[in-house]
């Protein structure tokens, strides 16, 4: 299997410091990874440099679209970023209101993507808008309220539904339990769980949490000071951790 | 039978006589003259030649004379006629710190070379209505001075900038020249000198508005007005086909140079920074106003948030020109007849769809 | 002071200046190109667009009509007429047909356009995104990459609301399958007109200082949904001057006690069709 994506040596920087560096790994199709770390730790700064929302200042990150077709993504036109963004992308945000128009309705919200994609129908998008409410347990009567008459969780899985309705094959998720009450998170993780296993897309998802690393990663890169420290399967690293830090942050979830 | 409206060139031209008529007003009470308005109306002159940019006595009074003392009218009418002047070439940048100057003042230091100046300022009249002004009478003669003041006075900010604790006025990189905005779109990111520009050009009112927000928290401001001066300032000019420079004539100036604190960011150190304003004329209110603006207009090269309206250049810079909003917000009273017809044919069926919807429910 | 204005006003490097962008505008067709607008001696918001571009295009062998409303003596179209009538010295009409050169604001005459006339549109808001986005930068971001969700959005947003696309001027078209573009307000009735006409079709924006073009028999498409196709206004009633029901038509109220009568908003178009009846 060919990975669908392959970073190589990435860095950012600001002014002098580094905000990444040294970054290097493989993404399969229908893997989960995820990056751990601290605030600070450079995480959040790799994944926005992935998605070419910052530009890199170093390295290599080869993306393979769905014919197969490689795209140098630090190199690459905005416009053919954006049509991946458009096509074969996602990005879900730790706030669902940056992420979600939240003055239209969640039927629109749902089918902008679509609409983007050229679908006019609009009782297709409809019905189409109305089944992913579904899958991500909202109901579909819930089609023309705004999200902000939604709760937290619903809102973040209204963002799920949003970004995957259009079968994207690579979703970048930005700490997506970062603003939910525990209580909602577990809800929120076996939902994500399952849909990512049923659509068989591959996500990067940056999370403080070792606790969604071990429910949702194949693999998961530590990072600490802009660097990773260590990468590997998920499991491999909670359970016998090689770094010092590594060794740190999952002490401290035990004994959280 | 109904027949539609028709006369419309009549009305216009009887409107035309009828708004003449009001202007001049009651017939036994003499005609303001041009040289009257240049004479005793010169902050009313001065604020039309600023935002009309027209530095013309003469027909910034005729324009106020025809626009019956109302200052935007008077703007546009300058502004439509200096719009047909053809470009014989533009002038030397104006050297502010050679002015001869009538006023000065600074907020910053107790005493300053050279001195404080007050010159002739309404700021500590007490704003008592004068009652011997409602008869004619003769003005007392000014005292003078026992010296007169030096040639030129040195700018308060160089005091600052010989110990480094204020940034250098630095032109952008390569000097470019700067863009003429009333012979090119404003387009953004817009350039510095292209926001002074347009805030030159802008309305008094509305950056008053925007610059007393930054004080009142919509911005990071914590400003002090460095130096303020107003007097007479030479300009010069350099044909290209006589390649020396020629004084051309002399024109009034106010200039305000605002003083914000600024903590540093990664690449800055921690500094005073300027903001800057210039007007014809006494126009110190302008002036200090516009330094106020566009000091909060640097937000973004100087890395501070983004988070009040006069740190935005679109929201700022598209609503500044008092004669691109006059005209919009007043051509609502042209005919909308046919919008305004599809808007009610459309308000009738959702107030339809509405009633039904109620008739349902009830 | 005595001040002789130059031919249609504006100077001749001005008017050169127009025409290239004019030009621009024809070879992208629906895209805003900026230019250097000039300050006229006519209000912002009152046609200063369609002002500068016709004093760009109009020469001595025009003869030119000008519309507001739909109708030529409306107070405003009077003044623009006046104005040319004085500066560029040129014949005016009435009539659609005898006319090269039509300055518009809000309608197209009913009468065909023929090919060799050009329509001037007076813009106020050239941008079609404006009331969704107010920024300028990300608009232009949004027209380079063709990327209209925004817009799709809003009528989704109609239909689960009202059930229909509740727009009923300024109707949003597809030019050339590329630009999304304002059609300036015209009301969605004369939408269809745009669509391969066989006139020259320019439009100024001369306080957003924009200029675009959609060139003969091109492509306009009004933005719908397949299943919500676009549809114009109709009336119940016809024109009670000249008895048309395919035009356009204007509501007047004529007594105290709200009576009202439906007139067509064309003054030429409907003159026209009053004599035809009569003989």
């Amino acid at each position: 299997m060919t990975p669908i994506l392959s970073v190589r040596q990435v860095a950012k920087r600001y002014g002098q410091r580094y905000g990444c560096r040294e970054v290097s790994f493989d993404l399969y199709p229908g893997e989960v990874l995820c990056i751990v770390g601290e605030s600070g730790s450079g995480k959040s700064t790799l994944l926005s440099t992935l998605a070419g929302k910052l530009a890199a200042d170093e390295g290599e990150v080869t993306f393979r679209d769905v014919n197969g077709t490689e795209h140098d993504l630090l190199t690459l036109a905005e416009a053919d970023r954006r049509r991946l963004a458009r096509t074969e992308w996602g990005f879900v945000t730790q706030h669902a209101r940056d992420g979600l128009r939240m003055n239209v309705s969640a039927g629109a919200n749902v089918s902008e993507r679509l609409m983007a994609l050229g679908q006019r129908h609009y009782g297709e998008l409809r019905a189409t808008a109305g089944e992913w409410l579904e899958k991500v347990e909202i109901s579909a009567e819930r089609l023309d309220d705004r999200p902000s008459q939604f709760s937290g969780g619903m809102q973040q899985r209204l963002q799920i539904a949003r970004n995957l309705v259009t079968k994207p094959r690579l979703v970048f998720m930005d700490e997506p339990t970062g603003g939910l009450d525990v209580s909602v998170q577990a809800r929120f993780l076996d939902l994500l769980r399952r849909l990512v296993h049923e659509t068989g897309i591959a996500v990067i998802m940056v999370t403080h949490d070792l606790g969604v690393a071990r429910l949702l990663a194949h693999r998961t890169l530590v990072m600490q000071q802009g660097r990773v420290v260590e990468a590997g399967l998920t499991d491999q690293i909670l359970d016998d951790p090689q770094h010092p830090y590594t060794q740190l942050l999952v002490s401290s979830i035990l004994q959280a | 039978m109904y027949v539609a409206v028709k006369g419309g060139e009549t009305a216009i031209l009887n409107s035309y006589e009828l708004l003449a008529a009001e202007r001049r007003g009651d017939q036994d009470t003499p005609e303001l003259t041009l040289a009257q308005i240049k004479g005793q109306m010169r902050l009313a002159l001065a604020r039309v030649m600023q935002e009309g940019s027209l530095y013309d006595e003469e027909l910034a009074a005729l324009a106020l004379k025809q626009a019956s003392g109302d200052a935007t009218e008077a703007v546009f009418l300058l502004r439509a006629f200096r719009t047909t002047l053809p470009r014989l070439g533009y002038s030397l940048p104006l050297d502010t710190a050679a002015m001869r100057v009538r006023r000065r003042v600074s907020g910053t230091f107790k005493d300053v070379p050279g001195g404080q100046v007050l010159g002739p300022t309404p700021d500590y009249t007490q704003r008592l209505l004068d009652f011997t002004l409602a008869a004619t009478g003769n003005a007392p003669k000014p005292m003078l001075a026992e010296q007169p003041l030096p040639d030129v006075l040195p700018c308060v900010l160089d005091v600052l900038g010989s110990e480094g604790l204020i940034e250098p006025e630095r032109p952008a990189d390569g000097d470019p020249a700067p863009k003429d905005l009333t012979r090119e779109p404003l387009m953004f990111p817009a350039d510095r000198a292209t926001r002074l520009q347009n805030l030159a050009r802008g309305d008094e009112g509305y950056l008053l508005g925007l610059a007393y927000s930054t004080q009142r928290g919509y911005a990071e401001s914590h400003p002090f007005a460095g130096e303020i001066r107003m007097g007479e300032v030479a300009v010069t000019v350099c044909p290209e086909e006589l390649g020396f420079e020629i004084e051309i004539g002399e024109i009034t100036l106010t200039e305000c140079q605002m003083i914000n604190q600024f903590a540093g960011s990664n690449t800055a150190p921690p500094q005073f920074t300027r903001g800057y304003g210039l007007s014809f004329g006494e126009g110190e209110r302008k002036a200090m106003a516009m330094a106020l603006v566009d000091r909060s207009l640097r937000a973004s090269e100087l890395g501070e948030d983004i988070h009040a309206p006069a740190q935005q250049q679109e929201f700022v810079l598209y609503h500044t020109d008092s004669v691109e909003a006059s005209g919009f917000v007043q051509h609502l009273k042209l005919p909308h007849y046919v919008d305004f017809q599809a808007e009610l044919s459309l308000i009738r069926t959702l107030r339809k769809q509405f009633d039904t919807q109620q008739r349902d429910e009830a | 002071m005595n001040i002789e204005y130059n031919y249609g006003f504006l100077d001749e490097n001005t008017k050169r200046m127009l025409r290239r962008g004019l030009l621009k505008a024809v070879a992208i067709p629906g895209y805003q190109v900026p230019f250097g607008s000039r300050e006229m001696p006519l209000p912002y918001g009152w046609g200063t667009g369609g002002i500068q571009v016709t004093a760009s295009i109009i020469g001595s062998d025009d003869t030119l009509k000008v519309i507001d409303q739909g109708a030529d003596d409306t107070t405003n179209a009077v003044n623009i007429r006046r104005f040319f009538g004085r500066v560029a010295e040129v014949a005016t009409t009435e009539k659609t047909s005898e006319a090269t050169v039509i300055q518009t604001r809000h309608r197209i005459p009913e009468t065909a356009l023929k090919s060799g006339q050009i329509m001037v549109f007076q813009v106020p808001e050239p941008e079609p995104l404006r009331t969704l986005e107010a920024s300028e930068v990300e608009t232009r971001q949004l027209h380079a990459h063709q990327e209209y969700g925004l817009m799709h959005v809003k009528l989704y947003e109609d239909i689960a609301r009202y059930g229909h696309i509740a727009t009923s001027y300024d109707y949003p078209v597809m030019v050339n399958g590329r630009y999304l573009t304002s059609p300036s307000p015209i009301p969605k009735f004369d939408n269809p007109k745009l669509h391969q006409s066989p006139a020259l079709l320019l439009f100024g924006a001369g306080r957003e200082k924009r200029l675009y073009a959609i060139p003969p028999y091109t492509d306009v498409e009004s933005l719908a949904f397949d299943d919500h196709p676009f549809d114009v206004q109709t009336w119940d009633s016809h024109c009670a001057l000249c008895g048309s029901t395919e035009s356009y038509l204007d509501e007047i109220i004529t007594d105290d006690a709200g009576s009202r009568m439906f007139v067509c908003s064309d003054t030429d178009y409907c003159a026209t069709h009053q004599q035809e009846a009569k003989q």
